[in-house]
C-alpha cells in the first residue's frame, strides 16, 4: 500500500536516548539485532544529563563491609518496602559491573588514593557507595554511552516525537508513528520489539527538576497499547530545588551537596532534622549532632546524621518547617556546606552547583547558605515489567528506566537512578532483541491505524481554539495544589473534576503556525501524555489509602501494612484509565532474612 | 564579555520595566529580527523571557531547550551578537536597551533559533573510539592526577558555541568536510591523553581531522561555557603530538606492529600493553608531568 510518510524497519526500536535507552541500544546491537533509537531532542541532550550525585554501585571501593545485601536492604528499605523485590535484587547485584563497564567504555570517575572508583556518601546509603565525577555523574554516563552506541554504528534518529505504538493483529506492538520536529513530516517505525526508554512525568508539576521532555510519553504509549501501569501515585519530592530567582525554582541542588557534609537549617539556624527522625530509621539515625558529624569519617561506630535519610522524609520535615514559618525569605530552607567545608573543597566537589548558584542566584556557596525546598523530580511508579526480560505485559513491548515501574517501590534512593539505568536498560536491550530475534518474520502495520493518528496530530494545527500553553500551566497548577507532595482526599477528588476539564480543554486547542518545528503543536500532542499520567497518578492516590515513602496522605497519615502488599494497578478498559490493587510479587525467604537480621 | 559590560544605575531590565526583544524568525529561505515588548520578571535568564514571548505572543517560535541549568548545552544562540547559552545569561547582565536574539551562525538555520547541527554529529561518527588494553584481573588502576586533564574534557556539554565561533568554519563552509572543529579535538585529545587508551590517532588527527587549519585565535576558549581551556590544553598538546620530530608515518607503522601483538594469554596483554604505553607516551613532546607519572601508572596496573 502506497504511503505518504517515511517507513523504517527494524528488529528493536529504542523510544528514549537516555541512560536507559542507550544502555538498551548498545545490548541491543551486541545481539545482532537491527536496532533504531529514537530521541525527542538532538542525542546526549536526554535528562541523564543532569544527573550530578553518581551510581549507586556496592563495589566497596571505600567501604570494603558494603555489599549486594546491603544495598539491596537500603533499597528496598528506603522504598518502604514497596519495590518489586527482584528488580531491587538484581540492581543491586549488577551495578558495580555495570559501572565497571562504563570505565571499559572510557568513562573518568574520581579515584581513591589507591587508583580505584572513588564512592560518596547519599542519602539512605549505609555506606558511601555512589560512583562519581564531581557533580556531574550524568554527564559522564551519557557522553560515555553514547559514543560507545555510536561506535557500535547504532542507527539514531533524532527530534523525532512518538505519537502512538501500533498493535498487530495479534496484540502485540509492531511498530510506532511519529514525526519529525524538525519539518512535522510523519515516520513509522516497524519493529518486531519496541523498548520504552522515555523518561519521567516531572512536566505535570510547576515546580520541577525536569526538562520540557519530561511528559510521560512512555508511560501514556504502554498505556494507550493496553499496558499495565504501577504505583504511579507514588511520585518524588526531591527536597532540596532551588527556591529562588523564582525562574530558577524547581532547578535541582545535587544530594551530594549533603553527602558532603552539608547540612539543612531553619531561619533560626537550627539543624531541624533532628527534630524529623521516623521510628522508621530511628535505629541507623544519629541523634547528636556530635554522632552526626563524626560518621563521615567514622562509619563503623556511628550512625548517619538525620540530613542523609530517605529523600521522601527530607522533602517532608522541609516542608514542615516552611508550615510552621520557620523559613527562609524565599520560602526554602538553608543548605549550609559554606560553614562545614574549605571553599577548595567545594569548588572540586560540587563545581557545577557552585557555578549554578553563583550565576543564576549570585549566591557563592563557598562563602553563603543556598536557600532550598521541595521540587517534583521522579516518578517511582511506571510500566509494570518482568524484572529478569524488562517485558511489559503487551508481547512485543519493553520498558526500562524511569518509565518502568517497581525497582524503586515507594521513594527512590539517590543514585539509584544511574544504576537502574545500566542495569535494566542492558537486561531490556538483551530481552527486546532475544524476543525480536526469535519471532522471525514480522507483521506489516496496521496502515487504518496509522493513518488514524496521523490525522488526529494533524488535527490540532488550526486556527480558532486555546493556546495549548495555557492548558499546560493549569494542568501544573492542578497537580502542584492538589496531587503535590502532601495530599488529602478531598483534593484528589478536586483534581479528579478538573482533570476532566483539563481534558476536554486539551481536546479542543489550537496549534497556530505550520509543521515546522512548532513547539506549540509539540505541546498539544505532549498535553495528551501528561494528562494521561496525570490521571494514574491520581487515581493511585485517592485508592492509596496510606502514607508511603513518595505518596503521603494527610488524612491517612500512617503506613497501612495490609497496602504493603499491593500494587495500584492503572490500565486502560473501554477507553477509560482505572485503577485497581493488586497483590505484588512475595519476597521469598531467604531475603525476607536480610531485614530481620538487621533491625 | 561585553555582556557582563553593564555597570551604574539599578540593574538593566529589572522587575516593572519592559523588555524590548528583537528574535529572528525565518527559516532557510530568510528572515529577519521581529521585536516583542513583554515586562521584566524577577531574577529572570534570556531564556525565560524567550519562553515567555512564545508562550504568549509566539506559539510556534522555534527554540531547542532541556536542562534550563547548564548542563545540556541545548540553547545556544547568539544574544547581542555573543554566541551565549540563552540559559545562563541572566537578564541583569545585559546593557540596557534592546536585546537580540539570533541563531547560531556557523550552522544552516532550520527554523528560527533553530539550526542544524547534524555536522557535529557527522564528524563524531568518524572519531576512533577509546580503545582499552585487556583488562586486569583485578581491575584498572588510574590515579586522580593522570586524571584531572581528562576530566576537564569531558565537561563538555555538546553546546557548539566553540564549533559556531571557529572561523575555519563559520566563514567557510567548504572546510567542513575537511575539518574537525575545536569540540572534536577536545573529543580527540581526551581520548589521547586518557591514561587507558592504546590508539595511536596523530596520522588521523592531521590528516583527516585538519587540525593543521587552526591557527589558534583562541575564540573558542572564550565562549566556552564550561570555562574548558581548548586552546592551551587540546588543541596546541594535539599540535605538538602531530608535529612531533618522532613522528614519522613509518616508524609508527612499525610501533603499531611491534607494540600490538595479538595476545595469546591476559598477562602477556598486559605486558604488552604497559610496555606500549610507556613507550607511546614517553615518546610524544609536550607531554605534561602528569602523563609521565601516568605511563608509570598503568604499567603497575598491568603489572600488579
Amino acid at each position: 500500500m502506497p504511503t505518504d510518510h517515511e517507513t523504517h524497519d527494524y528488529d528493536v526500536v529504542i523510544i528514549g536516548a537516555g541512560g536507559a535507552g542507550l544502555r538498551a541500544a548498545i545490548e541491543s546491537l551486541a545481539k545482532g539485532a537491527r536496532t533504531a533509537l529514537v530521541c525527542k531532542s538532538l542525542l546526549g541532550k536526554a535528562h541523564t544529563v543532569m544527573a550530578e550525585g553518581g551510581v549507586a554501585a556496592a563495589m566497596g571501593n571505600v567501604w570494603q563491609e558494603d555489599n549486594w545485601q546491603v544495598h539491596f536492604r537500603d533499597t528496598m528499605r528506603g522504598g518502604k518496602m514497596l519495590n518489586n523485590w527482584r528488580m531491587a535484587q538484581l540492581h543491586a547485584q549488577e551495578s558495580p559491573d555495570r559501572v565497571y563497564e562504563l570505565e571499559d567504555w572510557g568513562a573518568l570517575f574520581d579515584r581513591t588514593p589507591d587508583g580505584r572508583i572513588l564512592q560518596r556518601d547519599f542519602g539512605g546509603h549505609r555506606y558511601a557507595r555512589l560512583a562519581h565525577v564531581g557533580d556531574r555523574t550524568g554527564l559522564e554516563l551519557i557522553r560515555t554511552l553514547q559514543h560507545r552506541a555510536v561506535s557500535l554504528g547504532v542507527d539514531v534518529y533524532m527530534e523525532c516525537k512518538i505519537v502512538k505504538l501500533v498493535r498487530g493483529a495479534d496484540g502485540a506492538v509492531n511498530g510506532a508513528v511519529g514525526f519529525w520536529r524538525q519539518n512535522g513530516q510523519f515516520v513509522t517505525f516497524s519493529a518486531k520489539a519496541v523498548v520504552l526508554a522515555t523518561g519521567g512525568i516531572g512536566k505535570t508539576w510547576k515546580f520541577t527538576s525536569n526538562s520540557w521532555e519530561s511528559t510521560g510519553d512512555g508511560h501514556a504509549l504502554a498505556l494507550w497499547a493496553g499496558a499495565d501501569m504501577i504505583d504511579m501515585e507514588c511520585v518524588q519530592f526531591h527536597p532540596t530545588g532551588m527556591v529562588w530567582p523564582p525562574s530558577a525554582r524547581g532547578l535541582l541542588v545535587t544530594e551530594g551537596v549533603r553527602g558532603d557534609g552539608g547540612v539543612l537549617k531553619n531561619l533560626d539556624g537550627e539543624r531541624f532534622m533532628f527534630k524529623y527522625i521516623s521510628p522508621y530509621f530511628a535505629a541507623e539515625t544519629a541523634d547528636t549532632i556530635e554522632e552526626g558529624d563524626k560518621w563521615y569519617t567514622n562509619k563503623s561506630d556511628y550512625r548517619r546524621p538525620p540530613e542523609l535519610l530517605p529523600r521522601d522524609e527530607v522533602a517532608r520535615a522541609i516542608n514542615s518547617e516552611v508550615k510552621a514559618g520557620r523559613g527562609s525569605p524565599h520560602g526554602g530552607v538553608f543548605l549550609d556546606i559554606a560553614s562545614r567545608r574549605s571553599a577548595e573543597e567545594i569548588r572540586r566537589r560540587l563545581p557545577s552547583m557552585y557555578h549554578q548558584f553563583k550565576q543564576l542566584a549570585d549566591v557563592d556557596i563557598t562563602t553563603d547558605a543556598m536557600e532550598v525546598g521541595p521540587t517534583c523530580h521522579y516518578a517511582m511508579g511506571g510500566v509494570r515489567v518482568e524484572a529478569d526480560t524488562a517485558a511489559t505485559t503487551v508481547p512485543g513491548l519493553f520498558a526500562a528506566g524511569e518509565v518502568a515501574g517497581g525497582m524503586h517501590g515507594a521513594n527512590r534512593l539517590g543514585g539509584n537512578s544511574l544504576s537502574d539505568l545500566l542495569v535494566f536498560g542492558r537486561r531490556a536491550g538483551a530481552g527486546a532483541a532475544d524476543y525480536a530475534l526469535g519471532l522471525g518474520k514480522g507483521s506489516p502495520l496496521d496502515e487504518g491505524a496509522v493513518g488514524a493518528v496521523t490525522n488526529h496530530a494533524l488535527s490540532f494545527l488550526r486556527a480558532e481554539g486555546e493556546s495549548p500553553y495555557d492548558v499546560h500551566e493549569d494542568l501544573q497548577e492542578t497537580m502542584q495544589n492538589l496531587v503535590g507532595i502532601i495530599r488529602t482526599g478531598s483534593e484528589l477528588l478536586r483534581a479528579l473534576e478538573e482533570l476532566a476539564t483539563l481534558d476536554d480543554r486539551a481536546a479542543k486547542v489550537a496549534a497556530k503556525g505550520g509543521r515546522s518545528f512548532n513547539p506549540g503543536w509539540h505541546m498539544a500532542l505532549d498535553l495528551e501524555s501528561m494528562l494521561a499520567c496525570a490521571r494514574c497518578t491520581t487515581l493511585g492516590a485517592i485508592e492509596r489509602r496510606e502514607s508511603r515513602g513518595g505518596h503521603t496522605r494527610e488524612d491517612y497519615p500512617k503506613p497501612d501494612p495490609e497496602l504493603e502488599k499491593v500494587n495500584m494497578v492503572a490500565r486502560v478498559r473501554d477507553d477509560e484509565i482505572s485503577v485497581t490493587s493488586e497483590a505484588k510479587p512475595v519476597m521469598p525467604a531467604e531475603l525476607r532474612q536480610l531485614f530481620e537480621e538487621a533491625t | 564579555m561585553a555582556a557582563n559590560g553593564h555597570s551604574g544605575g539599578g540593574p538593566a531590565h529589572a522587575v516593572g520595566s519592559e523588555i524590548v526583544m528583537k528574535l529572528w524568525r525565518g527559516d532557510e529561505s530568510g528572515g529577519g529580527f521581529e521585536e516583542y515588548r513583554i515586562p521584566a520578571q524577577e531574577g529572570e535568564v534570556v531564556l525565560d523571557v524567550v519562553h515567555r514571548i512564545q508562550a504568549t505572543q509566539a506559539p510556534d517560535l522555534a527554540v531547542r531547550w532541556n536542562c534550563k541549568a547548564g548542563k545540556c548545552g541545548s540553547c545556544s544562540a547568539e544574544i547581542n551578537g555573543h554566541p551565549r547559552l540563552m540559559c545562563m545569561t541572566r537578564m541583569s547582565t545585559l546593557p540596557p536597551g534592546e536585546i537580540t536574539v539570533s541563531p547560531m551562525r556557523a550552522f544552516p538555520v532550520m527554523r528560527d533559533l533553530v539550526t542544524d547541527v547534524s555536522y557535529n554529529f557527522e564528524v563524531a561518527k568518524q572519531i576512533p573510539a577509546f580503545t582499552p588494553p585487556l583488562k586486569p584481573a583485578e581491575g584498572y588502576r588510574m590515579a586522580q592526577v593522570d586524571i584531572d586533564r581528562g576530566q576537564e574534557f569531558h565537561k563538555c556539554i555538546e553546546c557548539f558555541l566553540c564549533q559556531n565561533v571557529c572561523h575555519v568554519i563559520r566563514d567557510h563552509e567548504e572546510n567542513k568536510p575537511r575539518y574537525a572543529g575545536p569540540r572534536f579535538f577536545v573529543r580527540l585529545a581526551e581520548l589521547e591523553m586518557h591514561p587507558l587508551d592504546t590508539l595511536d590517532r596523530r596520522a588521523y588527527i592531521s590528516e583527516r581531522m585538519g587540525i593543521g587549519l587552526c591557527n589558534i585565535t583562541k575564540c573558542c576558549t572564550e565562549v566556552c561555557p564550561e570555562e574548558i581551556h581548548i586552546t592551551d590544553n587540546a588543541i596546541i598538546p594535539l599540535k605538538e603530538r602531530v608535529v612531533d620530530s618522532r613522528y614519522d608515518p613509518i616508524a609508527w607503522l612499525g610501533r603499531k606492529i611491534r607494540g600490538r601483538p595479538v595476545p595469546t594469554s591476559a598477562a602477556e596483554a598486559a605486558r604488552h600493553t604497559g610496555a606500549a604505553a610507556t613507550e607511546a607516551r614517553g615518546n610524544r613532546s609536550g607531554a605534561a608531568p602528569a602523563e609521565a607519572a601516568s605511563a608509570g601508572g598503568s604499567g603497575d596496573a598491568a603489572d600488579a
